[in-house]
């Protein structure tokens, strides 16, 4: 019980973050995509879309695994 | 009601972004099973809300990688990746892609968008026909021998390929258990990539030839294959940033479904026997196939190598196209979650009767 209640709140606060970095690329968008497009005027701006994809993967991916093991989706052992 | 716009990039409303979503964990559930899959059904999705093509190439690109990298993880902790094998294939996929872009941007100079598009679907048809229909006819040589738990032959190619002492090529691969010459290896990771470029989805040569070719079991075959797709959609996205063409917003709605759809895709290897992984593939690329051979002759109409066809016969054959695309991947979702649903019952159940601990991750 006591593991189910963990996995409930890590579930939750990773749900939470990963909804908060889907507002932010919403509420950021303007720039974001600025900086997307922003290679001309600075070499490594291009690299935003790729450093937005690898944090997006770490936390949304948590996030998904978490909530499939929570309603008992799990690899067989 | 406009919900995402950007100066040149395109606007989004409400029900693209619910579409793109859905297709994207259907995709990802497909993916996280065989190792590939979505991208023939993104492609062309984003496309139809108005994308531009090169547009909705990168941002595909750029969703997979991400993707990928989520599934292989997952994939390596039940011990079903071969790494080394997976960048060994993904370096010269990664050439294959740049090769194969570079002569679909010589096709479309020398032939225009038609000419493309007929490209693209004479390879879709030729590479399928033959690789789709042997996958599908060897998975049901398998069902119907009964031998479903027996371990995997090797090929009699494969048995050959590993015969083959090149020295100074030689590696070792894990999966394999044996040794293979990298001259072997090089050419079936280039074709990955040009397929890769030119229809999306480099899986449907790189999985069939690891298992026929290399000997690989089509579960490792297939959880290596994403090592090859994090490293060719990698590649793809930092030559399509350089260009500024990564719409990320796109990307990450579709990343927001795939990634559940991944996990689910790759828990069902768990509960599966190997050769699902074949009946999955199999089926896919033949209802592709037909997909893309319908509308063969609306292509060959536009370049006039036949008597033109009407305006509504074009429009039948290409929505009949597009509707089977979506009838596919539904089609590979469904029998991976049947199939899901179907091991975690039989697993529940074998468990009570023993009553030994389920599951862990």
């Amino acid at each position: 019980m006591e593991k189910k209640k963990k996995l409930l709140i890590e579930t939750v606060v990773l749900g939470i973050v990963s909804a908060g970095l889907y507002f932010s690329l919403y509420y950021f968008e303007d720039t974001i995509m600025m900086w997307s497009k922003g290679y001309k005027e600075s070499g490594w701006l291009f690299l935003t879309p790729l450093v937005v994809a690898f944090i997006f993967s770490a936390v949304h991916g948590t996030f998904t695994s978490h909530f499939w093991e929570f309603f008992g989706i799990k690899a067989k052992k | 009601m406009d919900f995402l716009n950007f100066g040149t990039y395109p606007e989004l409303m409400f029900i693209d972004v619910i579409f793109l979503f859905i297709v994207g964990f259907i995709g990802g559930l497909v993916s996280g099973f065989i190792g590939s899959g979505g991208a023939f059904v993104l492609t062309p999705a984003m496309m139809s809300m108005g994308v531009p093509a090169i547009m909705a190439v990168a941002s595909n690109m750029c969703h997979k990688f991400p993707k990928a990298l989520v599934g292989s993880i997952k994939r390596a902790k039940y011990g079903q990746v071969d790494v080394k094998l997976g960048i060994v294939l993904g370096i010269s996929a990664e050439a294959g892609v740049l090769v194969g872009a570079h002569l679909q941007q010589h096709i479309k100079e020398t032939f225009g968008n038609v000419g493309s598009n007929l490209y693209v679907s004479t390879v879709f048809v030729i590479v399928l026909g033959i690789v789709g229909s042997y996958v599908l006819r060897d998975a049901w040589k398998i069902y119907h021998s009964g031998n479903h738990d027996e371990e995997e032959k090797v090929t009699a190619l494969a048995r050959w390929v590993r015969s083959i002492h090149i020295p100074g090529t030689m590696m070792y691969f894990s999966s394999m258990k044996s040794t293979v010459s990298v001259l072997f290896t090089i050419p079936l990771g280039f074709a990955t990539g040009m397929l890769a470029a030119t229809i999306a989805v480099g899986g449907f040569i790189g999985v069939p030839a690891m298992i026929y070719i290399l000997g690989v079991p089509s579960l490792m075959a297939s959880a290596t294959e994403l090592v090859i797709a994090f490293i060719m959609g990698m590649g793809g996205t930092i030559k399509f940033a350089l260009e500024g063409q990564v719409d990320i917003r796109l990307a990450m709605i579709i990343l927001a479904g795939s990634l559940f759809g991944i996990q689910l895709g790759a828990i069902g290897t768990t509960y599966v026997k190997a050769y699902m992984v074949k009946v999955v593939m199999g089926v896919i690329m033949i209802l592709v196939l037909l997909s893309r051979g319908i509308v063969i002759p609306v292509y060959l109409s536009r370049l006039e190598y036949i008597s033109p066809l009407n305006d509504s016969t074009i429009k039948l054959l290409e929505s009949v196209s597009f509707g089977l695309l979506i009838f596919a991947l539904s089609v590979g979702g469904f029998i991976i979650l049947y199939a899901l649903i179907h091991g975690m019952r039989a697993h529940q159940k074998q468990h009570q009767e023993l009553e030994e601990p389920i599951a862990t991750d």
